[in-house]
């Protein structure tokens, strides 16, 4: 499959600066997977001797109220104009986001400049009588999952471990889930585009795993925004995750792996959640498949502690993946605070097995 | 004054998401709310594009609207370059600005989405914060999370996070002079107008109902059950 697809992936190959880049953070991924960014900082500074700044002053790019319909474009576009303008200050060009749902807000903004030139006048103006700030468009902006894609190989040669099942020297079956807003909205702005998104399966590939293509591997995670965001309206958010769960099912994936972090929570939590309402689980043995953020995976595969990545915050337990890939573990320090303070244990959930 | 059509065209997302509709339905057959609401995108284009008053007042003040989870996959398969996504995101805006949005259960749901995220970017500077988070409103969060928010402080500790401290880093605590950007540029730019907007004419709903402010919050939020639970 890869070889007949990859004259179509080229078409969709993007710029991706080389370093020297300003960090936009993401509010889904700092509260859900608290560990997940500074590893991400760790891997670039230290693996990769890249510079990448993380500023203090910035904030929330408000693409949550945005597609919920709350706040208005032209607020999200001057607050998108306030991000650049701190760049500006703190000497940067190349602009890299840790979100999807941002990233769909930058790229969106930055095209709308370009197709109706008043509304850059506007949030210019706007942005200059609320703040007194001016801003310069970024020379580059990619998601940060973008920077692992480009430097996959590098991170490769590292590596300690490799995505093949220890026990029977197999690949392990890896499910990319992409985010909508990462490719969807723009397609020449996402790796492969959206018909054959390549930023993750590129990681797969190289990596060492073997790609799932389950019928419904392009359908949407289910956030929706103000489907999720209100407990009435949530249903929506878990079916929609259900329908991709019951279709990856059959090809009994190890692992799957998500680029924007929303998607990253509720592959995570609607497994839990199904297996409260219907008794049902997705992987081995009563287990859930792990999900994992890709620099999640990184860090796992260049030898970090899964225990001092965050790993024990996620709902699904990731024990079983930990084992297929020859990771050794303390039990003991999975659930301990600082200078290895025994907290407790979660409650254990009804259905879903966990250790 | 300007008819509905002529203000959705004022909105530049109306002007990118409508081009020239053929109905050809492809919309709806990529979309996930159309997979578990009634709703049908094509439908929408072709009542916006027909431009019939009553037919758009009409869908201003319906569910219909609201039931779209803005994932843009429609964006990527019109044939014809439109989004029926962002026709969406004007009729929302318009609804929301004529006070269409209270005639619809859905649309009445703004106000509860206004009280959270809305309000948590002004208070945070996050869209979302784990002081706000708990698993009686978010039950899917699990035990886990019951055991990271008890123990929040040595757990981020430990990951290395900047939790409430005046630093860069993970759910550091956004500095003041960034809270009053946000505060300024929301004001700036109508978000503030519209959170006011959201406001008054949910008290004037809220009151039809015979809710107060908190009982009529729960019963956006929680959906009809609670309501029930409330009239008992």
């Amino acid at each position: 499959m890869k070889n007949g697809k990859n004259p179509m992936w080229e078409a969709y190959q993007k710029e991706i600066a080389n370093d020297n880049y300003y960090f936009a953070r993401s509010c889904i991924r700092q509260n859900f997977f608290p560990a997940a960014e500074d590893l991400y900082l760790k891997i670039l500074r230290n693996e990769l001797g890249k510079d990448i700044y993380d500023d203090a002053r910035q904030t929330t790019c408000t693409g949550i109220a945005y597609h919920s319909g709350i706040i208005p474009m032209e607020t999200t576009m001057t607050v998108v104009a306030r991000q650049f303008a701190l760049m500006n200050e703190a000497g940067y060009e190349n602009f890299v986001c840790s979100c999807v749902t941002s990233f769909g807000i930058y790229a969106e903004m930055l095209e709308t400049w370009k197709h109706f030139p008043e509304k850059e006048k506007e949030t210019r103006e706007a942005l200059k009588r609320a703040t007194g700030m001016t801003f310069e468009i970024p020379k580059n902006m990619v998601h940060a999952s973008d920077l692992v894609y480009k430097f996959r190989k590098e991170i490769a040669a590292k590596a300690k471990f490799r995505l093949i099942n220890k026990q029977t020297g197999e690949p392990l079956k890896i499910v990319d889930h992409i985010g909508c807003h990462y490719a969807k909205i723009f397609p020449e702005k996402g790796i492969g585009g959206a018909e054959f998104p390549y930023v993750l399966a590129g990681l797969i590939d190289d990596w060492g795993g073997a790609q799932v293509d389950y019928p419904e591997r392009r359908h949407c995670c289910g956030f929706g925004f103000r489907q999720y965001l209100l407990k009435s309206n949530r249903g929506y958010s878990v079916s929609n995750s259900k329908k991709k769960f019951d279709s990856m099912k059959p090809f009994r994936p190890d692992l799957i792996i998500a680029n924007c972090p929303g998607c990253t929570f509720f592959l995570d939590r609607w497994q839990y959640v199904i297996s409260e309402m219907e008794g049902k689980t997705y992987g081995e043995n009563g287990y859930g498949i792990p999900v994992l953020t890709y620099e999640e995976l990184a860090g796992l595969l260049l030898g970090y502690n899964p225990w001092d990545i965050g790993l024990q915050v996620h709902q699904v337990a990731v024990e079983p993946l930990l084992d297929k890939l020859g990771i050794e573990n303390k039990p003991e320090e999975k659930y301990s605070g600082i200078n290895g303070l025994d907290l407790g244990k979660p409650g254990m959930p009804n259905t879903l097995k966990c250790y | 004054m300007a008819s509905l059509k002529e203000e959705l065209l004022k909105d530049i997302r109306f002007v990118e998401g409508l081009k020239s509709c053929i109905n050809c339905g492809v919309c709806t057959a990529i979309c996930p709310a159309a997979r578990f609401y009634e709703y049908d995108p094509r439908m929408i284009a072709d009542t916006v594009q027909k431009g019939n008053e009553a037919e758009i007042e009409q869908l201003l003040k319906s569910d219909t609207i609201w039931f779209c989870g803005e994932c843009l996959s429609c964006k990527t398969r019109c044939p014809r370059g439109n989004t029926p996504g962002y026709i969406i995101q004007a009729l929302r805006a318009l609804s929301i600005e004529k006070g269409f949005f209270t005639e619809s259960e859905q649309g009445q749901k703004q106000l509860a989405i206004k009280r959270t995220v809305g309000e948590h970017i002004l208070k945070y500077g996050y869209c979302v914060y784990i002081d706000e988070v708990n698993t009686e409103m978010y039950p899917e969060q699990g035990p886990v999370w019951d055991w990271l928010k008890q123990n929040r402080q040595e757990v981020l500790e430990r990951l290395g996070t900047s939790y409430q401290k005046d630093r860069s880093g993970t759910l550091r605590q956004i500095p003041e002079e960034s809270l009053n950007d946000l505060q300024r540029i929301f004001d700036e730019t109508g978000a503030t107008e519209r959170f006011e907007k959201i406001e008054t004419q949910s008290a004037l709903k809220a009151n039809e109902l015979g809710m107060n402010r908190e009982a009529y919050f729960d019963y956006l939020y929680n959906g009809e059950k609670d309501r029930n639970n409330e009239k008992r």
